[in-house]
């Protein structure tokens, strides 16, 4: 089985929701659309208060190549829009509509016979379809699928990893929706004119892995790649390595090995975008944790509020003291559930208070190593937190501080509770690279 | 906060006081207490064998030495207004580790030297846990060595009852092996398979807790099977001593000396396990805790073979201590993708 070196085995909880299907989620009566869900410039606002508009409109068109429109969710009035909080701590302008229940759909294009466009026009609607990476950091896809001439790309890996634990949404999809990943894979095949893809699959998903295999059977040209039960294993640098045995240089991208790794959130969407035309308006999402009373795998849609999603699991059954955005170890943790959920929401985990470990005080590091086993990129996280804890900020460089992409490996393993990835981020943010 | 609630299911949303702190949102059980105390418990084979090889006296010096490194860290801790440790389970670990290391028959002040050395001076003054260079229950043992040669190298001949308090005293093994040679030692012990099994079993004289090797060995590959060490300084600080205790220990010729002897006897396995592997003091990468372990095998035979003391297990210890730091630097954990940018 392949896999990298170092990584953790926290608990993976998966368990809670991994069981149940995919659901709709019933029609909210307000939505939240913010603007900006992506990395790269701000969308502008096309539409104005009061205006009524159908689902899958535009609401907000790209400014520049690295940016991604944005489409209503839900068919309605536009009561006003107004500066929201958003998962990652931002205040963003938000779209807010009233749902008026019809559930109209502007009029999309359909094109049954998507294979005979071209890579251009591919990937044109994949641009006009608002996609960006599903599994967090929201960069838009359309820029990850042109890459520059002298980086050509030689393969295509799907993410089906989901190494984070207790979020069953990828999972979910692969057992429910094969067919289209396989699709939406050899749509990007064919955009980047390569002949070879992987999906890859961690062992624990036993039946994710016999699903898609089976669907790939007559495939020659996609392969299905069994990977360890390890955290970070959906990482792309750990996910290159363990599919193709390629190690992606310091500060450098996939491509630059020549690869492009999608995840499969990202893919579904992909090949309903150049099959119906339809735009990024809805995405699988789990809601869990222990503090759940239902939790569930939703079809949600963009800009409903985490509150109404979490209504809809039957609430709270026990208080929540902690509520995640995205998975446990890279998610954002939120101070209020009224706030949108964005293209990038992956999962909302509800934890109680007796699955947090509280540190008031982290110890001294006691140099027992575990970190350093533990970091998947091979650093040395126990010297980057005592620098940055004495403030010798430039000297955290000297042990390569920007190779690290705060897995929170290191931190998970730390017998001391050190908060390494806060000491990282601080270094981070108080030099340059 | 935001507040719903409708009469008919009574779904709770209600969300007030969240936590927001920076990811990641889970970490693994493990603690520092955890791992010191099981440390602790590791050493609990090695501690029953010294009580019944050497009686009483030996279970004072014990409890002296635990009792008093605890206290220096209190009181240390409560004279400076810092936050009191003791609950963490490595002063107590010191404690234990100094009074293994002791002879078993020192005046009752002698362990409580050695604590205020260890506890105080090593570890405190230098920062507390976790900044101390050099292995605290070592320094405050080799002062004594050097305070109180005499007392420090009177050896009671194990009695294997708890009642004899008059026990003779007799030479280490290893001070045997010094200055009149393996054939003297074969001789005391009647023939080579004995002085083997009297030395495994821990019949002989030493500190309390270094003489019995199997009771050694079963608390270190408890560590080993939990993880809590590995093999890296052990294997290469043993395969060290023993090869160059086979190339050159032998009197005249080369390759004749008996690497066995030197492996399980005097503090050998208990430094090679607990003392040089000691996460504050020893290298944190790999490679570089290889290096460490050869370096203490090099310099405990040098000692044993060429030096003025019999024993060199601590100083050899001590003096790659210093060197941690620097091997490590060296040996600096190469990032991800890393030799393919160096062929560039």
């Amino acid at each position: 089985m392949q896999t990298f070196k170092g990584g953790i085995h926290p608990p993976d909880k998966k368990e809670l929701s991994k069981d149940n299907p995919i659901t709709p989620q019933k029609a909210p009566k307000k939505v939240l659309i913010p603007i900006i869900q992506h990395i790269g410039a701000p969308s502008k606002i096309v539409v104005s208060t009061g205006q009524t508009i159908k689902k899958g409109e535009l609401i907000a068109s790209p400014e520049g190549f690295v940016s991604a429109p944005v489409h209503a969710s839900v068919s309605g009035k536009i009561s006003g829009i107004i500066d929201y909080p958003t998962p990652t701590g931002r205040m963003v302008s938000c779209v807010a509509i009233e749902n008026d229940m019809t559930e109209e759909w502007t009029t999309l294009k359909d094109n049954p016979d998507y294979m005979s466009l071209s890579p251009d026009e591919l990937k044109a609607k994949i641009k006009e379809a608002g996609i960006v990476g599903m599994g967090g950091a929201a960069f838009p896809t359309h820029v990850k699928l042109s890459p520059p001439k002298e980086k050509p790309i030689d393969f295509v890996i799907i993410n089906g990893a989901e190494c984070e634990p207790y979020l069953t949404a990828d999972y979910r999809l692969m057992l429910e929706r094969p067919e289209e990943i396989v699709q939406g894979l050899k749509i990007l095949m064919k955009i980047l004119d390569v002949t070879k893809g992987f999906i890859g699959i961690e062992n624990n998903k036993p039946d994710a892995i016999r699903v898609l295999s089976d669907t790939t059977k007559s495939e020659r040209d996609i392969k299905i790649v069994t990977l360890k039960v390890k955290y970070p294993q959906g990482a792309e640098k750990m996910l290159i390595k363990a599919c193709a045995n390629r190690e992606v240089p310091p500060r450098c991208l996939p491509m630059d090995v020549g690869a492009l790794v999608q995840n499969i959130g990202t893919t579904v969407a992909v090949f309903e975008a150049v099959r119906f035309g339809k735009p990024l308006i809805e995405r699988v999402i789990t809601v869990t944790g222990e503090a759940i009373k239902e939790p569930k795998n939703l079809y949600a849609k963009v800009g409903t509020l985490i509150s109404d999603l979490i209504y809809e699991c039957g609430g709270f059954k026990s208080p929540a003291a902690k509520v995640i955005s995205g998975g446990p170890m890279m998610g954002f943790a939120i101070n209020t559930l009224d706030m949108p959920i964005t293209k990038g929401t992956s999962g909302i985990v509800a934890l109680p208070e007796e699955e947090l470990l509280h540190v008031d005080n982290f110890g001294p590091c006691i140099r027992c190593g575990r970190c350093i086993d533990a970091c998947p990129m091979g650093l040395m996280p126990n010297m980057l937190s005592i620098m940055s804890e004495k403030g010798f900020y430039e000297e955290t460089k000297e042990y390569n501080l920007f190779d690290c992409f705060e897995c929170g490996s290191c931190t998970y393993v730390c017998p001391s509770k050190r908060p390494i990835v806060q000491f990282v981020r601080l270094a981070k943010s108080l030099t340059k690279p | 906060m935001k507040s719903k609630k409708t009469t008919k299911n009574e779904i709770i949303i209600k969300a007030d006081n969240l936590f927001v702190t920076v990811s990641p949102h889970i970490k693994s059980p493990e603690s520092t207490a955890h791992i010191m105390w099981t440390v602790n418990l590791a050493l609990l084979p090695t501690t029953f064998m010294g009580l019944y090889f050497f009686g009483p006296l030996a279970g004072i010096t014990l409890v002296l030495s635990i009792v008093s490194a605890v206290a220096f860290e209190y009181i240390y801790q409560k004279a400076l207004k810092k936050n009191i440790t003791i609950n963490d389970g490595s002063a107590s670990l010191t404690g234990l580790l100094l009074g293994l290391n002791l002879p078993p028959s020192v005046p009752f002040y002698i362990p409580i030297i050695g604590s205020f050395v260890a506890i105080v001076i090593t570890k405190q003054l230098f920062g507390g846990l976790g900044y101390n260079i050099f292995n605290p229950a070592l320094i405050g043992r080799a002062f004594l060595l050097i305070s109180f040669p005499k007392l420090m190298t009177i050896w009671k001949e194990p009695t294997s009852a708890f009642i004899q308090i008059d026990a003779k005293t007799s030479a280490t093994p290893l001070g045997i092996l010094k200055e009149e040679g393996l054939t003297k030692l074969i001789e005391i012990f009647g023939d080579t398979t004995n002085l083997y099994i009297q030395l495994f079993v821990g019949h002989r004289a030493g500190s309390i807790g270094e003489t019995s090797a199997i009771a050694i060995l079963i608390g270190a590959f408890f560590l080993l099977y939990r993880g809590y060490i590995t093999w890296h300084i052990p294997f290469s600080f043993l395969a060290t001593s023993a090869l160059i205790a086979w190339i050159f220990g032998g009197k005249g010729a080369l390759f004749t000396g008996d690497p066995i002897i030197h492996l399980i006897s005097g503090g050998m396995l208990i430094g090679a396990f607990f003392m040089a592997t000691d996460y504050v003091t020893c290298p944190t990468v790999k490679n570089a805790q290889i290096i460490f372990g050869i370096g203490c095998g090099m310099l405990t035979m040098l000692i044993r073979l060429k030096g003025g003391y019999p024993e060199g297990v601590m100083f050899a210890i001590l003096i790659m201590n210093c060197f941690a730091p620097l091997i490590d630097r060296g040996f600096k954990s190469k990032p991800f993708g890393f030799k393919k940018t160096e062929k560039k």
